[in-house]
């Protein structure tokens, strides 16, 4: 018992199963990976999420198929076939063949958080931090770095978006600048919401009193949509907004100039920029 | 019956059941309310509300019996009939107080199959307002009262589905008990749930609580008066899992018979002693977030406020710290059910007996280092979040165990077909992608697309219909004839089982691809896009509420139509609650038994039967 072999019983079995395996799997991986998966691929961040789903998927097929078989395959080949009721062989278990199993299921777990852990400690990665930016604070926004600094501020039930750069001027849309990266600070004026650009593969819960970091690298024109993630009261389902966009540098300085010069007038009677957004005593995120 | 007579005579003649409790208990809310709305000011009649819950709740209990016996010890009387067990038969001994843990374990299955009935019309009324994208089948109020009715329904279901019916049932049975350790906290694990129910449901009158069943502050403090029957309700569940947990506990650790060694024990039993020690342990914290949060919402104190120096990741943290080990709390007995079942219809041995009791408690340990999962993008330290995710991936190696010794079981079996395995079967194929799912929950950068998505409801109903109920009724089919003394039809099973597991799979699998699709959960308005998915879903759901429904229509067919007596061992199975008579004498046992071999040694033909009944004859053993 103490070496790992396959007894003359199973090995027909061990054989058959190895052999549907192999096929099945080949087969199931190649097919999932025809898939394209959303986010696509509007930013570097969505890129991310799609090939970390394609990585994903073609590790679950063979795991899956596996044990699926498995429970098939026992089900027909094990199946009694006399009337009267007989037992099965006395096997109480076999170590090798667990600790095969143990060890297998370690490595792909070991390996998934490998690459997850390595996807996030990378530049380009998907990750919410809370706020340490001191660029905000300090009020030099727009001179810290060349990310662009954009406030998210929920409330119920709508997103209201300030960009510190062009003197913390607050439109209803996002508009994003292509191949700029962005930072966004998401917080909350009243209770917790979380705020989803789809297609930017971007989700940061805006939590009143706390500034939440997002970092997003658009790299593709076109437009996207904005969605409520959290349970927000009444109307969480209609806090939307289908009219955000990715344009050229170009463009977008057009449409902050204009956006500039349309909400002046309330521009003045808008708290002066602060990274919360929120009335005395701030509370530091986390 | 003159003894019993002298004894009434010298105590309050009040009949003692839950009539009395409801008569007692309606005054008693209003007097809770006066109370309350005397004292709590500016805060909406929260504290009254909460104060007549409570006060309904306690006088409730009072009312169906559980003052009688410190009353009777305090003043010296004798001790009422009802604490001693007795032959009585009658069908009034279920709608009464009773310290018969075979009484209680029906009560709570009645109970909870009508509450599953209820949250499951829920999800009715949610399926059929997706059926449009937009909300003109529901207004959105409504829903999203359906939505928290639903879920915290099904919460109080799946916290008690399996420990409740099954495991106060059979747990004496299995190792050789006449009774629970302490039959008074398990009568109240019981009674404390139907309150629970009324209360969750009172909160229609107040238009409902709008949070969901997870209850995230500061909205939680923002909601109308129905967020009180929240609190106090699942309040009640986490006073009915520490009960029940505590009892398990001392049960199984106390009170095995003589020769029920560790490694003999079934390991159903091995399952609800894994999850005793979490609910134990994980609902006083539970408890302790909703007190903060009544006290936010009467007292006016700032736990969960940010704005006056409190913190809304307070109640984050602290309700999926209960929340996460909550879950395990579900499916854990359900392992349990699955890998006691298999070798019984495989006529194998247990495969790997040792290692699956490791799983089990491998799982229960990591359940403590994960919860911080559900806060990914919530904007918690960075720092912490590859540990969390390491964590949450980790727990794929006990739950790995549990598919090994179940598959390994099978193996070169000679497995009879019943509708119990079917289930078992259905078990482990819903919850391998139930599994699956949930590493791509876990993993952060794909947590940042599908969190809070139809992709991690899908997930969880996968985990816990897929699996907890599935389980449920596997364990119906398998324990009926036991418990009720008729076997259940295995045609009508046989087409409940496969009507069951397609319309289950064609109703949660297409939710997977909404939620990478973009749909978030908890909304009545939905990309019109993806109606064509939610139409399909909707009307699977409908089937799968149909498949409940021929469930139901099983047990009373089985039950009051056909009398199909069970035998006392219908499924010739080794393991001790088989060797009992049908029905089950009220004492269980003749005498002690003394256990001799382990339940599940199939195939050998030297086996001894599994315990020394004396004088009762049991049934076949193996080989």
């Amino acid at each position: 018992m103490s070496t790992f072999r396959i007894e003359a019983a199973d090995r027909p079995h061990a054989i058959r199963l190895a052999i549907i395996w192999v096929v099945l799997s080949v087969l199931g991986i190649i097919a999932v990976l025809q898939i394209q998966y959303p986010p696509y691929d509007q930013t570097v961040q969505g890129q991310d999420q799609s090939r970390t789903l394609a990585l994903l998927t073609a590790i679950a097929t063979p795991v899956f198929i596996g044990v699926v078989i498995l429970i098939v395959y026992s089900a027909i080949y094990f199946r009694r076939s006399s009337p009267e009721l007989v037992d099965g062989p006395p096997m109480k278990g076999n170590t090798p063949v667990q600790v095969v199993w143990i060890s297998v299921s370690a490595i792909i777990v070991l390996f998934l958080a490998f690459v997850g852990i390595t996807t996030l400690a990378t530049n380009s990665s998907a990750q919410t931090v809370p706020g340490q930016s001191s660029s905000l604070a300090g009020g030099t926004a727009g001179n810290a770095g060349s990310e662009m600094q954009v406030q998210v501020i929920a409330q119920q039930w709508y997103f209201t978006y300030r960009y510190a750069d062009y003197g913390g001027v607050e439109t209803t849309h996002l508009y994003l600048p292509v191949d700029r990266p962005v930072e966004l600070h998401v917080t909350s004026l009243d209770i917790i919401h979380s705020f989803w650009a789809y297609q930017l593969g971007v989700k940061a819960d805006a939590n009143p009193g706390v500034d939440n970091v997002f970092h997003v690298t658009p790299q593709k024109t076109g437009s996207f949509q904005v969605r409520c993630a959290e349970l927000c009261g009444l109307w969480h389902g209609q806090m939307s907004d289908a009219e955000g966009q990715v344009v050229s540098q170009s463009d977008f300085d057009t449409w902050i100039a204009q956006q500039q010069q349309d909400y002046a007038a309330i521009q003045k009677v808008v708290p002066s920029y602060a990274p919360y957004y929120f009335p005395v005593p701030l509370t530091k995120g986390s | 019956m003159v003894a019993e007579a002298s004894v009434s005579e010298r105590r309050l003649s009040i009949p003692n059941n839950p009539i009395t409790g409801v008569v007692l208990a309606i005054p008693a809310y209003f007097a809770g309310v006066w109370l309350g709305n005397l004292f709590g000011l500016n805060d909406d009649q929260n504290t009254g509300v909460i104060l007549g819950y409570v006060f309904a709740t306690a006088a409730f209990l009072i009312g169906v019996g559980f003052l009688n016996y410190p009353l009777e010890r305090l003043f010296g009387w004798d001790v009422s009939p009802v604490s001693v067990p007795n032959e009585n038969r009658g069908i009034g001994r279920f709608f009464r107080l009773s310290l018969d843990h075979k009484v209680i374990g029906m009560q709570y299955l009645i109970t909870i199959l009508i509450m599953l009935l209820l949250g499951g019309i829920g999800a009715m009324f949610i399926r059929t307002s997706l059926l449009t994208p937009d909300s003109s089948i529901t207004p959105p109020g409504q829903y999203i009262m359906l939505i928290g009715l639903h879920s915290v329904m099904m919460i109080f279901i799946t916290s008690a589905v399996i420990v409740g019916p099954f495991g106060n049932y059979l747990v004496p049975l299995m190792i050789g008990a006449r009774r629970m350790a302490f039959p008074r906290l398990e009568a109240l694990s019981f009674w404390v749930v139907p309150p629970a129910a009324v209360i969750l449901l009172a909160a229609i009158f107040w238009g409902g609580f709008p949070t969901g069943w997870t209850g995230y502050a500061p909205l939680s403090e923002q909601a109308g008066q129905g967020m009180d029957s929240y609190i106090v309700g699942f309040g009640l569940i986490a006073v009915a899992l520490v009960s029940s947990g505590v009892n398990m506990l001392a049960t199984i650790i106390g009170m095995r018979a003589p020769g029920m060694t560790w490694t003999r024990l079934p390991i159903f039993v091995w399952g609800i002693f894994t999850t005793s020690i979490l609910g134990l342990l994980a609902a006083p914290v539970l408890a302790a977030a909703l007190v903060q949060l009544a006290l936010d919402r009467t007292t006016q104190t700032s736990f969960f406020l940010a704005a006056n120096g409190g913190s809304n990741y307070l109640w984050q943290n602290l309700f999926w710290f209960f929340g996460h080990p909550e879950v395990y709390i579900f499916i854990l007995p359900a392992f349990g059910i699955i890998m006691e079942i298999v070798p019984h219809f495989a006529r194998k041995p247990l495969w790997g007996y040792r290692t699956a009791v490791v799983g089990l408690f491998g799982v229960a340990l990591l359940s403590w280092f994960v919860w911080q999962h559900h806060l990914f993008v919530s904007g918690i330290a960075p720092v912490l979040r590859p540990f969390y995710m390491l964590s949450t991936e980790l727990i794929s190696i006990p739950t790995g165990i549990i598919f090994l010794v179940t598959l390994g079981t099978l193996w070169r079996a000679r497995v009879w077909f019943t509708v119990p395995l079917l289930f078992c079967l259905g078990f482990l194929f819903n919850f391998l992608i139930g599994g699956i799912s949930g590493v791509y929950l876990s993993d952060v950068p794909t947590d940042v697309t599908l969190h809070g998505s139809y992709f991690s409801m899908a997930h969880f109903h996968y985990t816990i219909m897929g699996g907890e109920i599935f389980a449920l009724m596997a364990a119906c089919y398998y324990w009926l004839p036991k418990m009720t003394g008729k076997m259940l039809s295995p045609t009508i099973g046989r087409i409940h089982f496969w009507w069951m597991f397609i319309a289950f799979n064609s109703t949660f699998f297409p939710l997977f691809i909404a939620g990478i699709l973009n749909m978030p959960r908890r909304v009545s308005v939905y990309n019109p896009a993806l109606q064509g998915l939610n139409d399909w879903v909707t009307i699977s759901a409908y089937f799968l509420f149909g498949s409940m429904v021929l469930f139901a229509a099983n047990v009373i067919y089985s039950l009051f139509f056909v009398s199909r007596p069970a035998l006392a061992n219908p499924w010739h199975a080794r393991s001790l609650e088989w060797q009992v008579p049908t029905p089950v004498p009220a004492r269980n046992f003749e005498r002690v038994p003394v256990i001799v071999a382990g339940p599940y040694d199939y195939g050998d033909p030297n086996a001894r039967p599994v315990a020394d009944l004396g004088g009762l004859v049991g049934a076949t053993g193996g080989g």
